[in-house]
């Protein structure tokens, strides 16, 4: 009775796939605005894009398609590493993904998930 | 396959292969980013047929409207006359018909221009004979007469704004682009409460959203709000307190940030009033119009009060380097 046998179904497809993404951007770049340990990194941008880049930033770490590429994340935050970006400011980042997800009543097991593919940028994102 | 014209060059393009990569294997050169329908720098525009849907995802709907599209999500369906945004277009020649001075440094400029298809809060390039341009919103719905009005506000060195004060006649020519931009009014959802924001002369495009939108029957609260540091910055104010006490849903508060406070006024900043106003902008449809940083500001804290980004319409007024 315990048998499975379904195919195996993609993290991203069980997060509910680009719904899910758009859904969770909404609530995530929010917080992130909120959050006054880092939303001085978000001012002065264009929020259309930046939105759009929290998006791409999402769908990678909820294993959709994505053309992630280390250089571009690199690229991206030289200019906020200058000005101080660390990992306690990538720590809040996590936690507000975390914070989003759970909001939004993903299971434990697949925020573990989410949080794992999002942590491999950390030394892209920081320069290191 | 499905024909596309772009400029000068015609293209068969195979309808499973996406637009994009069309254009870039005839070594077109079209700006495009992330391939994934995010970026929107491969944003361009059909000028006849309808775009495909999917291709369309994730624009605004005012952009949508107006048959804009994502070459790297377009897989064409049928032949097209695509451009990139802002490059379409012929001029189109304009008489100026009426000058009238709303405020001391504020001209309302009236042209008389056929054949131009415009919704109310989109900006038209203007440009004198010697080819000085400058862009301004514009002020009134598309009417019979088929006349454009523009708000000018003076700058000090404003070579263009200088001249239309002082130099410009009735009669004289002026040449218009096409109008631009997806700060306007649309009919889709006639109950949604609209905040307006403005400062200095970004009254001009509100102004022409909100006589549009009262035209088109929309029924939802409008609330504007204008502000300026002195009285002298605000003007239309008879006519919009007029307005507002005519028309039950439609809510006018000129702000003053200046010192000494005036009687009549709300006294501080528009965006921070009417945010403040505002516990919950969840549902709202918001346009901001005026200073760079007061649009900036207030796209934020409009977000965060729950607005989604998508509703948030705005116009920042840059003002041009004078040579």
């Amino acid at each position: 009775m315990s048998e499975t046998t379904e195919a195996p179904v993609s993290l991203f497809e069980q997060l509910g796939g680009a719904a899910a993404v758009d859904a969770a951007v909404d609530i995530f770049y929010r917080k992130v605005l909120e959050d006054y340990r880092i939303n001085r990194y978000f001012s002065n941008v264009d929020m259309a894009q930046q939105a759009a880049k929290q998006k791409a930033f999402l769908t990678m770490a909820f294993g959709g398609p994505n053309n992630y590429t280390g250089q571009d994340m690199r690229d991206a935050h030289a200019r906020l590493v200058k000005m101080g970006l660390d990992d306690s400011h990538f720590d809040a980042v996590m936690e507000n993904l975390t914070a989003t997800l759970q909001e939004l009543n993903v299971p434990e097991n697949l925020i573990a998930q989410v949080a794992a593919l999002a942590e491999t940028t950390r030394n892209d994102v920081l320069g290191k | 396959m499905p024909h596309i014209t772009l400029g000068a060059s015609q293209l068969t393009c195979p309808s499973e292969t996406l637009l994009l990569d069309s254009l870039l294997q005839a070594n077109l050169r079209i700006p495009y980013s992330c391939r994934q329908g995010i970026c929107q720098s491969c944003l361009m525009q059909s000028l006849d047929a309808k775009p495909p849907a999917l291709a369309q995802v994730g624009l605004k709907d005012t952009l949508q409207r107006q048959n804009y599209f994502l070459a790297c999500r377009c897989y064409p369906e049928q032949d097209m006359h695509i451009t990139l945004p802002n490059q379409h277009g012929q001029s189109i020649n304009a008489v100026v018909t009426e000058k009238r001075r709303l405020a001391p440094d504020i001209m309302q400029l009236t042209v008389q221009a056929n054949g131009l298809n415009f919704y109310a809060g989109q900006f038209i390039n203007l440009q004198r004979a010697d080819g000085l341009t400058r862009s301004y919103s514009i002020a009134n719905p598309p009417s019979p007469d088929n006349t454009l009005e523009f708000h000018i506000r003076r700058l000090p060195h404003g070579q263009f704004s200088n001249w239309v004060h002082d130099g410009l006649a009735i009669g004289d020519p002026l040449t218009l682009s096409q109008a631009q931009g997806s700060c306007y009014y649309l009919p889709d959802n006639p109950a949604q409460p609209l905040l307006l924001i403005g400062t200095g002369s970004g009254l001009a495009p509100l102004y022409g959203i909100i006589h549009d939108a009262l035209a088109q029957g929309h029924s939802g609260d409008i609330h504007l709000y204008h502000g300026s540091r002195d009285p002298d910055g605000l003007y239309l104010t008879e006519e919009l307190h007029t307005l507002a006490a005519n028309v039950a849903h439609f809510h006018y508060t000129p702000c003053l940030s200046g010192e000494p406070q005036a009687s009549g006024y709300a006294q501080g900043r528009a965006h921070e009033l009417a945010l403040a106003d505002k516990k919950n902008l969840k549902g709202w449809r918001v346009y901001l119009c005026g200073h760079p940083e007061m649009v900036n500001n207030s796209q934020r804290m409009a977000y965060i009060k729950g607005a989604s980004l998508k509703d948030i319409y705005s116009d920042a007024f840059v003002v041009q380097q004078a040579e």
